[in-house]
């Protein structure tokens, strides 16, 4: 709580709940005050904003309205992100603790493997796995995770090495607890804080994959994001560039709003620590 | 010399595992797609009897078990024999190397901005930690960090190409211009200047950005003390010992980010039209050209890999400290 007090107290910190906030709050209103079909026509094609009160963004060239679009694309794409960044972090946290508890070989061919994903790039992985198995959100999330798991991995296997030589471990053993139940009771919780740090750095990725990917045509065809979005108004850039900029800003406004919470994280943790 | 030459073939031996478990992988990515080459052969002749498709399957080894044709395909490859792209119907390798230059011009002056500008500003930035042209450039900079290159690429477009007319919006030269020599080299400039600045500006922010925390880093050290003890001028403390020692990371950033850039020149290429790797790449997600995906994604591996060698060289001769201690953390 008094974490929470101390994030309100920097000025990104603040920047950033406000800007996440109310993306939240978008995301979760959608259905609320847009209960139609985003996808369906809601009225003349081409409305340009601010033109008609009942379409305060306009409409694009199939007379689908932009607001609507745009709130429930950040249901998408907070979803997505959010998805993504739990299944990347939980599998790196649990590849890296196996990896720094069981050392040896189990470990060396681990880090092989982080190391091979590292070396292809993980937009073209993504790429590469949803047009084989076909776009569905389910598919998209974790052709995500894919490129994403990498990082946490390291970190949590590097804190593993750090933290099996220390005494607890020992008594652990000495209680008769099996390997993976101390590797998975005993050193993962003690990884996990700095693994969550980097979290943000992944949502905010996850959220960029899924936007291109879905501006390439590789997202799940049933919803809206704004990624799709964007390649819709691409079409129309020389008539009604506001198509393709509109999205484009919910975009920046989710990435800009993790990464200034995460910076007002990290800002509350050092005056937390050069307090203490 | 002859320990970084050593050290650079031990990390050389150290990435063929790599590359292996890179190929198993590009090889069940291939089998899990739907259909085999005998499928799209038969499709692009418009059919065939069983008789042939057997006839044929066999000829290729693809009615063989799974590690048998792991090891066809591991044989293929020692061979650079990456298959047939039946989309373009040409040898795969041929197409990756025909489109490779376009993007590795879009990504060496994509890094060649974003390494010399974002180290610039950030020493500007680094200066005086706190100031106001500190935090203006920190503020500037994480915004920018924020745009997905996809959409800055449109802005840019409707900016520069459509309102303004300073640049062309696509492509990478002026088709049948006919120009040669340094017109033809100067032609390609200024069709890259906008896909430069969309792929390379998210790398700007960073660098900016690690550029000062290194060097706000550097402000706490004992020897920037020493030096301003000394009663050097500060912009030589600036320039000699805090920005100097900011430098290093920046390097080793080039090569984690080497990834992640070709991974951002797909996208690039494709607003752009620019004839690339990443375009070849999109262009084998549409026409369902599995064999050519799993030949782009191996060739990305090895550019990947090729890059860090290139980074492991260029940091042990800026910095003298490595190499010179032969344990070397995993």
């Amino acid at each position: 709580m008094s974490l929470l007090r101390r994030l309100s107290r920097s000025p990104e910190g603040q920047a950033g709940l406000v800007l996440l906030g109310l993306l939240v709050l978008a995301a979760l209103l959608a259905p609320v005050l847009f209960p139609d079909d985003p996808l369906s026509i809601a009225g003349p094609a081409l409305l340009r904003p601010f033109a008609d009160p009942a379409f305060p963004l306009g409409t694009d060239r199939l007379g689908r309205d932009v607001l609507a679009g745009l709130f429930h694309g950040a249901r998408a794409s907070l979803a997505v992100g959010l998805a993504a960044a739990a299944v990347a972090l939980v599998a790196g946290a649990v590849v890296g603790t196996l990896a720094g508890f069981a050392g040896g070989l189990v470990d060396e061919t681990l880090m092989r493997v982080v190391d091979a994903f590292q070396t292809v790039p993980g937009f073209l992985l993504a790429l590469a796995f949803v047009s084989v198995t076909g776009a569905s959100l389910p598919v998209v999330i974790f052709a995500i995770a894919l490129g994403a798991w990498t990082g946490p991995a390291r970190l949590a296997r590097a804190e593993v090495l750090s933290i099996r030589e220390r005494d607890y471990v020992a008594a652990a053993c000495v209680i008769g607890m099996r390997p993976l139940e101390i590797a998975l009771r005993e050193v993962l919780p003690n990884a996990l804080p700095p693994v969550l740090a980097l979290s943000a750095v992944i949502v905010a990725n996850a959220v960029l994959i899924e936007s291109a990917l879905s501006f390439l045509g590789l997202g799940d065809p049933n919803i809206v994001t704004w990624g799709s979005m964007i390649a819709e108004g691409r079409n129309m850039l020389r008539t009604a560039p506001f198509l393709s900029i509109v999205p484009g800003i919910g975009l920046v406004a989710t990435v800009l709003g993790v990464y200034l919470l995460a910076e007002g994280f990290s800002d509350a943790l050092a005056r937390r620590r050069s307090r203490a | 010399m002859n320990r970084a030459f050593r050290l650079l073939r031990r990390r050389a031996i150290s990435s063929i595992p790599v590359l292996l478990i890179v190929v198993v992988g590009a090889f069940l990515l291939l089998e899990a797609a739907p259909g085999d080459a005998v499928d799209a052969y038969l499709l692009s002749i418009g059919g065939g009897d069983p008789a042939l498709v057997q006839a044929l399957r066999e000829s290729y080894g693809l009615d063989q078990s799974l590690p048998a044709r792991l090891s066809l395909y591991l044989s293929a490859l020692a061979r650079l024999d990456l298959g047939w792209s039946v989309t373009f119907g040409r040898p795969i390798l041929d197409l990756i190397l025909e489109r490779l230059p376009n993007t590795l011009w879009l990504m060496g002056s994509a890094v060649a901005l974003a390494f010399t500008l974002g180290s610039a500003l950030g020493i500007i930035a680094g200066a005086r930690p706190g100031s106001v042209r500190d935090r203006l450039l920190s503020t500037g900079s994480l915004a920018l960090y924020a745009v997905p290159s996809f959409w800055l690429g449109l802005v840019l477009i409707l900016v520069f190409a459509v309102q303004l007319r300073w640049f062309p919006t696509s492509g990478i030269a002026t088709i049948a211009s006919g120009k040669q020599g340094i017109a033809r080299a100067l032609d390609i400039a200024h069709h890259l200047v906008l896909p430069v600045c969309s792929l390379g500006f998210i790398y700007l922010a960073l660098f900016l950005r690690m550029m000062r925390a290194g060097m706000a880093e550097a402000w706490r050290q004992d020897y920037a003390l020493a030096a301003r003890a000394k009663g050097l001028a500060r912009r030589r403390i600036v320039l000699r010992h805090v920005a100097r020692n900011a430098l290093l990371p920046l390097v080793t950033m080039l090569g984690l980010q080497a990834a992640s850039m070709l991974g951002g020149s797909v996208v690039v290429e494709s607003v752009f039209a620019v004839p690339g790797f990443g375009r070849l790449a999109q262009e084998a997600v549409a026409g369902r050209d599995a064999p050519l995906l799993t030949g782009i994604i191996l060739v990305s591996a090895v550019i990947v890999i090729l890059i860090n060698l290139a980074v492991d060289i260029a940091y042990g001769i800026l910095d003298p400290r490595v190499g010179a201690s032969e344990g070397r953390a995993a």
